[in-house]
């Protein structure tokens, strides 16, 4: 079922308008449930996790002022790694999504939440909430596609500067947070002198200000804080979070749209859209990761692309919920449900960079339409008894 | 100077959290971002209608007998606002506050106020308003009318007069369906009994409907010397109000405390109704009559923020960029690109677009 098939022709092409139509409905009703459903339990979670996240951080911190003694030094390291990890990717991504806006909570809630990154959450939401999910694997027109420094589709166009794309692609990886907050300043708008002087002026300086604040405190207050002896060995370790960091978010979040499966569009195929070939261009422009319940929260429940591509604003914790349905309307309709492996899709992802580094190649094999794996019930032990088998165990 | 340096260090160890998200881990109530209270109990005082009694966090900072108290409360996972009039005593002993709220069947947050709120219970609370109450220099005649739960702040201006010994000449009228519906009925016949210069008239509306300002010169003859407290649903105050207007001496003065019921669900048969197209949110909407932009934005699935949905607290503001919008309490017109308005209360008239 996940093996590559070859080249279909292009489902997006394939729907009839009546088709799209039921697709569209189908996926709002999806979406709308879930809204009507939204309560305590929700806010429960994410009220928890923002607890576990900040006595986790804590935690870490204290235990990284005896960081000169290499257990609290690796324990530190983790659990810091970790409280980053969750605060940027389940807690700030999906907050500033708007996920939580409905709790009606002053705090939690997008226009008042900022995180523990680079990026300002304005410019943030702007790239990504409004270019990037509006706009999804749009070439040309999503600055996703290759964060305008890397060619990541053959729909590019092909230029020198690609050649240094896999030592670029190790320092994005390293510099990731770095990565985002430039990125979303925007360089092609910069460079064609289409962006405001004073608005650049103004986003340079909130990325200065974001920065200025994580390096007081991850560089100087907090290895300070361990003593002459601890300052280097924490400086160390915190240097060590950010990178661990940096590459997961790097990793999980290049798994979402550059593995072979995804689909890309010219601006052509998205002009003047209707509802339901939004919808499609969203299931196909993005790829889910298989994995455990950890795996997902550690990935922002970004691992379910796909259902966050389609509904951004609902709560990631209810992904795994509708993933299901999601598949029903996939094999109703002949769709493909893109997902993989990690390690599998990482690979694609690099190898993808590699090869369109140099000039050429072609578009990779998509996945067939989904078909929901025949369900075989287990077979129970039975007793003969008078009138037939019962259950040994009912 | 030490404390801003020291909390300036601490913004520096937390960013881009606040010093004040660790201090919540350890104790909610220690928060100072923003005023909480624990409700302490819940005590019915008719059948329908329960104070609700809270200890703020924070030192109660105090009222004027007849304000109002913006409160939330958490029902399943979203935060409701509404306002009520408090009815406890400014000078409270243990500092503590109360509302007094009927419940209202159709309604959210009385129906959880008066059935579902425990004592231990965390509410938010908002600011204290309103210019409804006892001016500083006591009126030497008062006159106070009352119908329904507008006797809530009454019952805090009369505690005050009580208090201050300063009930010299007050009579008050007010009407309920019957004598067991009378919210804080026993208090104000004991303060009768005890107080000579308090007269108190009931009036069954279930026998006699609602007091009628034609009633005035009989029940109160020197109504026009006192100075009136108009407290009830918003037909008997435009009522007394026009008779003010029309038959009042000049120096006749009237304060009035108009409660509304919450607006802007169609109940309102105001302007035209029309379409809203939401900014920021991208979200189209219609609006019938009377529908206000909030409810008709989240009847269209937009995510906008919302307080008292009464026109008080200004959660739910955002600015007019084409369109007229229509005000449902007044009917006035505004017209104004640029200015911001409650969506709660304010209806579009024709096409519109919000920066919301």
């Amino acid at each position: 079922m996940t093996t590559a098939s070859a080249p279909t022709d292009h489902p997006l092409h394939r729907l009839s308008p009546e088709e799209l139509e039921e697709i569209g409905q189908a996926f709002q009703a999806i979406h709308d449930e879930v809204r009507a459903d939204l309560g305590d339990r929700d806010a429960v979670y994410i009220r928890s996790l923002i607890e576990f996240h900040r006595r986790l951080a804590a935690l870490s911190r204290i235990a990284l002022m005896a960081s000169r003694y290499p257990p609290a030094w690796v324990l530190g390291v983790t659990g810091l790694s970790v409280a980053k990890i969750l605060e940027n990717m389940e807690i700030g991504h999906n907050i500033l999504h708007g996920q939580w806006d409905w709790m009606n909570d002053p705090f939690i809630h997008s226009s008042s939440w900022d995180w523990d990154t680079a990026s300002t959450s304005v410019a943030w939401k702007h790239s990504h909430n409004y270019l990037h999910h509006t706009f999804t694997n749009v070439v040309g027109k999503d600055k996703d596609v290759g964060y305008q420094i890397m060619r990541v589709d053959p729909k590019q166009a092909w230029e020198p500067r690609f050649l240094a794309q896999p030592v670029v692609n190790v320092l994005l990886m390293l510099a990731f947070e770095w990565g985002v907050a430039f990125h979303d300043l925007d360089f092609e708008e910069i460079l064609k002198g289409r962006k405001d002087k004073k608005v650049l002026k103004e986003e340079l300086k909130g990325i200065a200000e974001k920065a200025r604040r994580q390096i007081v405190k991850d560089y100087v207050i907090f290895p300070a804080l361990s003593g002459r002896k601890g300052f280097k060995r924490t400086l160390q370790a915190n240097i060590t979070a950010n990178l661990v960091r940096n590459i997961w978010s790097n990793a999980i979040i290049f798994c979402g749209h550059f593995p072979d499966q995804a689909y890309t569009f010219t601006e052509e195929e998205a002009a003047g859209e209707s509802r339901g070939e939004w919808y499609v261009r969203q299931l196909l422009g993005a790829v889910n990761i298989d994995g455990s319940d950890t795996f997902h929260l550690m990935s922002g429940n970004l691992s379910y692309q796909v259902e966050h591509h389609l509904f951004p604003d609902m709560p990631s914790s209810r992904y795994k919920e509708i993933a299901p349905k999601v598949k029903t309307v996939c094999e109703r309709y002949g769709l493909p449900y893109n997902t993989g492996p990690f390690g599998k899709q990482w690979l694609m992802v690099q190898r993808t960079i590699l090869r369109l580094a140099f000039p050429g190649g072609k578009v990779r094999p998509k996945a067939p339409p989904y078909v929901a794996p025949e369900v075989v019930e287990p077979s129970r032990p039975t007793v003969p008894a008078m009138g037939g088998p019962v259950p040994a165990f009912p | 100077m030490l404390r801003k340096r020291l909390l300036h260090a601490a913004r520096a160890m937390t960013t881009p959290l606040l010093p004040d998200d660790y201090i919540g881990l350890l104790n909610p109530r220690w928060s100072t971002r923003e005023a909480t209270g624990t409700i302490v109990r819940v005590t019915p005082e008719t059948e329908e209608a329960s104070t609700v009694v809270i200890k703020p966090s924070h030192e109660w900072s105090g009222h004027k007998p007849g304000q109002y108290l913006r409160i939330g409360a958490e029902i399943d996972g979203v935060r409701h606002w509404r306002a009520y009039s408090i009815t406890s005593d400014r000078d409270h002993p243990e500092g503590l506050v109360s509302i007094t709220v009927k419940y209202v069947e159709q309604g959210l947050m009385s129906p959880w106020f008066v059935r579902q709120a425990r004592p231990g219970t965390l509410v938010f609370l908002g600011e204290v308003e309103g210019t409804f109450g006892l001016p500083e220099a006591l009126p030497a005649k008062i006159l106070s009318i009352s119908a329904g739960s507008g006797i809530t702040p009454v019952m805090s201006m009369l505690r005050e007069l009580d208090r201050r010994d300063a009930v010299a000449d007050v009579v008050h009228i007010h009407s309920t369906r019957t004598a067991e519906r009378f919210i804080f009925g026993p208090m104000f016949r004991e303060l009768a009994q005890r107080r000579a210069g308090y007269a108190l008239h009931e009036r069954l509306t279930g026998e006699r409907g609602r007091i009628t300002p034609a009633e005035l010169d009989t029940l109160v003859p020197d109504w026009r010397e006192r100075q009136t407290f108009l407290s009830g649903p918003r037909a008997m105050i435009d009522a007394f109000e026009a008779h003010y207007l029309e038959h009042g001496g000049e120096d006749t003065i009237l304060r009035v405390e108009r409660f509304q019921p919450i607006i802007g669900t169609g109940n309102a048969d105001v302007g035209s109704g029309g379409s809203v197209s939401f900014r920021v949110q991208d979200v189209q909407a219609t609006c019938g009559v009377g529908i206000s932009i909030l409810v008709g934005g989240e009847q269209a699935g937009a995510m906008l923020p919302f307080g008292c949905r009464m026109g008080i607290c200004r959660t739910c503001v955002g600015k007019l960029r084409a369109g007229k919008v229509r005000d449902l309490r007044t009917g006035e017109l505004f017209t104004d690109e640029g200015q911001t308005i409650r969506t709660c209360v304010n209806a579009p008239e024709g096409p519109i677009e919000i920066e919301l």
